[in-house]
């Protein structure tokens, strides 16, 4: 067992002079005696633990003809395991006061759980059964699977969820991440027990598990914890799915639906988590469409002309491809103006970079929130458990902000310039647009 | 598991569109390191102690929510929120966010009905810089006429995205008008949009005006912050401003007994999943008086509250005629409040038919009282919940905040779980037979288009 104390320190540039504000926080490595490894904050001062799991591949592991049986299975988790059926599991969890939450996604299968010290062996047992020892009984199946289908339903005419679905369909084709992961009408209707259990055996398996914890345990306790929570669960399950490259033209995509205001998402390429252009491209997005006011989008779709409540851009650096996107919504009648702003910003940013104003405010934020983010067991397990799944190192807590602080004026002009590509940028709108029609630029 | 966006009460609105946590009526109690002052001024001060990462949260609350809009003004409340984002006569338009940023920090605001509040999360050192720049704002604000005109826009598109281009809120908004025959409670907050389009710059500052003082204001400080220090810096900022004496008792008002049950039904062809929502009004937690409301309060766990509910168990599990069930209540208002009950039918249920059953479970259960190892559970389970809230110094913020703006005092919310461990199963019994009086409730059915049926 290895233990790395580390300390995260920022430097915080204040109007009225400089001071330190730090965050101290302990990351330890852990192994258990059956070679489960995990990542581990100890916080004894209130008596209880957040842990977090991630089986990576996720529903992009759905068999062929197959889709939604990871979100069905997983959605059965707690529906029934070992001797109780799906009444005697809540009544058992609800008697401990355990919080089980279980959640498919493209990438992974995220549990997040929190239980009390006093009860904590039952608590493992009991998450251990929905893992291990899940029922599947028929009677769930249905109930679970009418649950799903309704969903599916009200998606279909629910315009984020159509815009999001489109864009997703125009760059993965032919891939998982193309389609919705809870599957369609059909898929999920033909779904049976064994497609279930197959998916339950090809996706939570041990070679793909990440865990973290934060909270009052130790050490020793977190890897006897392992053990006996995922050491019978299968060695090896599922391969996991191809790399796939994004590939946009430039243009418009119009999904005709009846409602006031239209929905738009638009992107196209982005940079993958390891690249070594990554933190660059993270500072200049912050700038450029990052979750705050001051962010140049913000300011001119929002701030100067009242277009929408809310404009935003991302990175997404999937596990098999990698995005940058945004989103808007406005009136069917302004929603034109706005893609034609966006478009402009697209251009200048790419065009010319930032401001060595704006690069600096947009450090002094970055560096200054991050320790702020690891406010409470739970963010932490989760702060944890993503570092892994991205391949980090525990002292990325500390280096993190030097490669914040690293980024120079012209690395975002250099950045900007190649990840900004606005003859590639296509928008994706829900709604009835005035002014604007499918359309592929050249 | 089911995700259903549908039914979920639109609790409060933010100035910027990010997730929050609701305030609800968790408990929290003789745990939190909870201390609390008052300024000369009548500026109330509560500090929530959590030393574990060196963060704050301030927040600024005002008693002041859409419920105390003049009438005519719909969403006045709210609109003014926005505003105190531009300039004032020190900060120019922006320059608030941009400073908080700059600091590390993240700032946000939020109204409803009882309420209005500004937050910003920073590094624990930046607190004296916060309490500056909300001072400042809480008397100094700056408006012209474009900067109306555009955030007008802005929360017109707020509305589009919040509740035009969702039939499930249009949906509760209608259920909310028919409520209320009276009180404010059945206005949006958000506004009805032909008074959003016509709110102006007198609108906005006389709200201002005659709300926006300290004491009518609540400074709430949780995370890595002494009390004594929060107060020699509250009295710094906030102490010099003057109380506002135009700042009066919120006296809104009354409901008129209600007679006739009303019924809705709506039809949008953005609906794919039909539904039940019945609601009823309800009274709320009152000072010094919570045992109805807590009793009120397990009464929705019991029926709705999760996997081993009534309604789940007999609906969901044992009959198998809905896909969802749920029954929800939240005691912290000003004002009357109101218990809802929703059934989403199975498929080949009718909406009719699911009503029938959910009243008939209802009625069953009321005849054959509570179980009381659901009951024990329960209050394990609100036990266990002043453990865990401990890790969230924001949201025991947001409780205190929320709990203090609808007429609460500090020690009714620290006397709150032990409130709800006492409620007894004949007091909940007696609670669903005076709340469930269909002269009081509203049901609503949202559905589909009409469909053709051919011969």
């Amino acid at each position: 067992m290895t233990r790395f104390t580390l300390r995260i320190a920022c430097l915080v540039t204040c109007l009225m002079g400089a001071t330190m504000a730090r965050a101290e926080i302990d990351i330890q490595k852990v192994e258990s005696p059956g070679g489960l490894k995990a990542w581990l904050v100890e916080e004894p001062s209130i008596p209880f633990v957040s842990l977090e799991l991630r089986f990576r591949g996720g529903a992009s592991l759905d068999l062929p003809g197959k889709r939604g049986a990871t979100n069905l299975m997983v959605g059965l988790l707690e529906e029934g395991a070992a001797d109780m059926d799906a009444r005697g599991f809540a009544e058992a969890t609800e008697a401990l006061a355990a919080r089980f939450d279980y959640d498919a996604s493209d990438d992974a299968v995220s549990i997040s759980a929190s239980f009390l010290t006093e009860n904590r062996d039952e608590a493992v047992a009991l998450l251990r059964a929905s893992l291990v020892e899940p029922v599947f009984d028929a009677a769930s199946l249905e109930r679970v699977r009418a649950q799903v289908v309704s969903g599916i339903r009200s998606d279909l005419v629910d315009p984020d969820e159509i815009v999001g679905a489109a864009f997703d369909a125009m760059v993965f084709p032919n891939h998982p991440y193309g389609t919705p992961y809870e599957g369609t009408l059909e898929s999920v209707a033909s779904l049976t027990r064994a497609d279930i259990v197959a998916a339950h055996q090809g996706v939570l398996a041990r070679d793909r598990v990440y865990i973290a914890a934060a909270g009052d345990i130790s050490a020793e306790e977190l890897g006897a914890l392992m053990d006996a929570l995922l050491g019978d669960l299968p060695e090896t399950g599922l391969p996991q799915p191809a790399d796939i490259e994004v590939e946009t033209a430039g243009g418009v995509t119009v999904v005709p639906f009846e409602t006031p205001q239209s929905v738009a998402i638009f992107g196209h390429r982005g940079l993958e988590r390891h690249h070594p252009d990554f933190f660059a491209a993270f500072v200049m997005n912050t700038i450029f469409g990052g979750g705050g006011f001051e962010a140049r989008l913000m300011e001119e779709v929002r701030e100067k002309r009242g277009l929408t409540y809310g404009v935003y851009s991302y990175l997404v650096p999937k596990d098999h491809a990698a995005l940058y996107m945004g989103r808007v919504a406005s009136a069917n009648n302004r929603i034109a103006e706005a893609v034609e702003v966006i478009r402009d910003e697209w251009a200048r940013m790419s065009e010319q970079g930032v401001t060595q104003e704006e690069l600096d405010a947009a450090k002094t934020y970055l560096t200054g929130a991050y320790p702020l983010r690891f406010d409470g067991n739970g963010p932490i397990a989760r702060i944890l458990v993503g570092m892994q799944m991205d391949d980090l190192e525990p002292d990325y807590v500390t280096t993190r902000n030097a490669m914040v602080e690293a980024v120079t004026l012209e690395d975002i002009r250099r950045v900007a310039s190649e990840v900004m590509r606005p003859d590639a940028l296509h928008f994706v709108v829900v709604g009835q647009p005035d002014g604007l029609a499918t359309s592929v630029s050249q | 598991m089911l995700r259903l966006a549908a039914t979920a009460a639109l609790a409060c609105l933010a100035a910027l569109p990010l997730a929050a946590d609701s305030a609800g009526d968790g408990s929290q109690g003789a745990h939190d390191a909870v201390t609390t002052f008052e300024l000369d001024n009548g500026m109330e001060i509560v500090v929530i102690e959590d030393h574990r990462a060196p963060a704050v949260v301030h927040m600024v609350w005002y008693r002041a929510g859409s419920a105390d809009e003049p009438r005519g003004t719909s969403g006045v409340a709210h609109f003014l929120e926005h505003l105190l984002f531009k300039g004032t006569e020190t900060l120019a338009p922006g320059e608030f966010s941009e400073v908080v940023a700059a600091n590390g920090g993240r700032d946000n605001a939020f109204t409803s009905f009882d309420y209005t509040g500004y937050f910003q999360r920073v590094a624990a050192d930046r607190l004296g810089l916060m309490m500056q720049m909300e001072a400042d704002r809480m008397v100094n604000l700056q408006l012209d006429e474009a900067d109306i005109l555009t955030e007008r826009e802005v929360i017109i598109e707020e509305r589009n995205q919040r509740v035009e281009n969702d039939p499930g809120a249009l949906f509760r908004e209608q259920r909310r008008a028919a409520q209320y025959l009276n009180h404010p409670y059945g206005t949006p907050i958000i506004g009805w949009r032909h008074e959003m389009e016509t709110l102006d710059l007198e609108d906005a500052l006389a709200f201002y005006e005659l709300h926006y003082a300290p004491n009518n204001a609540i400074l709430i400080v949780a995370g890595d912050a002494d009390p004594d220090e929060v107060y020699k810096l509250a009295k710094e900022h906030y102490g010099p401003i003057p109380a506002n004496p135009a700042v009066g008792p919120r006296d809104r008002v009354d409901e008129p007994v209600h007679l006739a049950e009303r019924r809705l039904m709506m039809r949008d062809p953005r609906v794919a999943q039909p539904y039940v929502l019945r609601t009823y009004l309800a009274p709320e937690r009152d000072p010094g008086a919570q045992e109805k409301a807590a009793a009120l309060t397990l009464l929705a766990e019991v029926l709705g509250g999760g996997q081993t509910s009534v309604l789940t168990q007999k609906l969901q599990f044992e009959q198998q005629k809905a896909v969802y069930t749920s029954a929800f209540y939240s005691g912290t208002s000003l004002d009357d409040t109101s218990f809802g009950l929703v059934i989403v039918p199975a498929e080949g249920v009718s909406l009719e038919e699911g009503e029938a059953l959910m009243d008939a479970t209802v009625a069953q259960f009321i005849e054959d009282g509570v179980d009381p190892g659901q009951l024990e559970r329960i209050k394990f389970q609100i036990r266990a919940q002043q453990i865990y809230a401990r890790d969230n110094a924001d949201r025991l913020a947001r409780r205190y905040g929320a709990a203090l703006t609808a007429g609460l005092t500090v020690e009714d919310v620290q006397a709150w779980p032990e409130i709800l461990q006492a409620v007894t199963p004949e007091e909940i019994i007696e609670a669903a037979r005076d709340v469930f009086d269909r002269r009081k409730a509203v049901t609503g059915y949202l559905m589909g288009p009409e469909t053709e049926v051919t011969q």
